[in-house]
């Protein structure tokens, strides 16, 4: 799973074997691939642009195109054990619908997204007064599809307000995991496992 | 065209008679057919392609009836996307049809042609046939099954009423129910050829007559529906066909007049009015919900298969909604489903021209 981004070995490496997993904004499928074939999962996709999902087809995975704010409608309740949602949360129309969502399809949800209260951003923001362009958020705030940026510590108060249980968190400081501790200062990017 | 075309190809007689939606029953019936590639011994291999509406079964071999190369040599053959050096492709001509299955041309007991004495067909009866066929053949289960279009329409009957038989489904720019739309699109060809004095009421066989002029109409009308707005405006235009000036008449003085003439033309050579009738009556009547208590996802319950849905997004005819709306049915039925709106400027015509993103999904899909 080493070729894997940080952020979906994290996930990979903790979704239980054999479960039924919906991964939503799947990209080329490189995570469903894994789930299939190293984890013996039987992995779905999501994914808006119709290249990508006409790349995870041709690899024999089943995805279907479609984009988050809308098209989890497609689902029946709780059709998988796990939704992921993987860098893609800061990119929704409205990420509070869409977490209610994933947890209406999936018993748990895996959601990832970098963490905009970083220090690195912050001192951008504070040094520079200009939108940050970092290694996790790399595009100017012109051109991103970033439209809802979040804290881990947003994060957290939202799913308070929604009666979401975190199981379990992750977080990442460049590839490599940091304690949670100051995570909302030191953590480029988290990873939460969510349930009702 | 006064007679069935029967062209010197593969067929088969059924060894019973082929009992229909209607009540009815249809014996002897002709199935006739064309195989690409080799049948794997373990029979493993065997992928079915179901034609479109005035198609046939020469899919990847030259047409006898028109000489033309098969309409998906594109798609199928070998080192293709369907490749039969892999697999082994069989496409049967649908019951109704005109290219040697049993249709309205087709003698009935008294050594006359059916006309409109032949019995009206469903999806589901032209697939019952070709589930018949592949018996008599030896094939018991498909690798795959691929359709574009009423193609599309007969690969779902399949996957729904034989869950069994299929591994993988493969549906171009196709719908789970016809919607008005085109059953209305349709109504119009039909009554353009029923209007033709030279239909007979449909016994134009042997009289040295027929409604060319109405089926003509049909085609004409049915190919805008195929094509799109962008692509008629940047094949013709406005321009003008061979000449610098309006005539101030009616003859096909703009270049898509002269097109859509010619198109007419063409089809009468090589199709049979009253098979067009029975074909486009057939898909009207086609919606898998309605056979399964109104729920679309009730046709998929007992399936096994994977699904891959495809649309285009110039296909104003079947449009991605009615892709949407199988998709969805298919994920309730917790089927394995892709599904993706590829961009293509063709119209509805997309799923048989050159589309190479279609090309990758139906090869990763069949390959898997």
């Amino acid at each position: 799973m080493s070729a894997l981004r940080p952020d979906l070995a994290i996930i990979a490496g903790h979704v239980v074997p054999g479960s039924r997993v919906l991964d939503v904004g799947c990209g080329d499928g490189e995570l469903l691939a894994v789930l299939r074939d190293e984890r013996g999962c039987n992995p779905h996709g999501m994914e808006i642009a119709a290249e990508s999902v006409a790349n995870g087809v041709a690899r024999g995975l089943s995805v279907i195109q479609g984009d988050a704010d809308r098209d989890l409608a497609f689902y029946p309740d709780q059709s998988f054990d796990y939704a992921i949602l993987s860098q893609t949360l800061q990119t929704t129309k409205r990420p509070d619908l869409v977490l209610e969502e994933l947890l209406r399809i999936g018993g748990r949800a895996f959601v990832s997204f970098p963490n905009f209260a970083h220090w690195r951003v912050r001192l951008s923001l504070l040094w520079r007064g200009r939108m940050p362009v970092t290694r996790l958020i790399p595009v100017e705030w012109h051109e991103t599809p970033n439209i809802h940026h979040l804290t881990i510590a947003d994060f957290h108060d939202l799913v308070a307000k929604r009666g979401i249980r975190v199981e379990r968190s992750w977080f990442l400081s460049g590839d490599r995991q940091t304690n949670a501790a100051c995570a909302n200062l030191r953590a480029e990017h988290a990873v939460f496992l969510l349930s009702r | 065209m006064a007679t069935a075309l029967a062209p010197a190809g593969r067929s088969i007689v059924l060894p019973e008679p082929l009992p229909l939606d209607s009540g009815q029953s249809l014996a002897p019936v002709t199935i006739a057919y064309e195989t690409y590639g080799e049948l794997a011994a373990d029979r493993s291999n065997a992928v079915l392609v179901c034609h479109a509406t005035t198609g046939d079964q020469y899919v990847a071999s030259a047409n006898p009836v028109t000489g033309k190369p098969g309409w998906w040599t594109r798609m199928v053959g070998p080192g293709k996307p369907i490749d039969t050096q892999r697999f082994h492709v069989i496409c049967a001509n649908v019951i109704g049809g005109c290219m040697g299955s049993t249709g309205p041309g087709t003698p009935a007991a008294d050594g006359k042609p059916y006309g409109m004495r032949f019995p009206v067909i469903t999806i589901r009866d032209m697939v019952r046939a070709q589930v018949m066929l592949l018996k008599e053949l030896g094939i018991e289960r498909l690798h795959g099954v691929v359709g574009g279009s009423m193609g599309g329409m007969q690969a779902l009957s399949l996957v729904s009423e034989w869950p069994d038989m299929v591994d993988r489904a493969m549906i171009v720019a196709a719908t789970g129910a016809m919607p008005a739309q085109n059953i209305a699109f349709q109504e119009v060809g039909r009554q353009a050829i029923m209007a033709d004095p030279d239909w007979l009421g449909g016994h134009y066989y042997g009289s040295g007559r027929a409604p060319d002029a109405g089926l003509a109409v049909a085609r004409m009308a049915a190919h805008i529906t195929y094509l799109s707005e962008a692509s008629l405006t940047e094949k013709f235009g406005r321009r003008l066909q061979d000449r610098q000036t309006k005539s101030f008449g009616f003859d096909a003085d703009f270049q898509v007049e002269s097109y859509l003439r010619h198109q007419g033309l063409s089809f009468i050579s090589r199709f049979d009015a009253n098979s067009y009738l029975y074909i486009t009556r057939a898909m009207s009547y086609f919606d898998l919900g309605e056979e399964h208590g109104g729920k679309l996802a009730e046709a998929f319950r007992r399936s096994r298969a994977r699904f891959c849905v495809v649309s285009f997004d110039s296909d104003w005819l079947y449009p991605t909604e009615l892709s949407h709306r199988l998709v969805h049915a298919l994920n309730a039925a917790g089927a394995a489903v892709s599904f993706v709106e590829l961009s293509a400027p063709f119209g509805h015509d997309s799923f048989l021209l050159d589309v190479p993103a279609l090309d990758r999904v139906m090869a990763g899909f069949l390959g898997q």
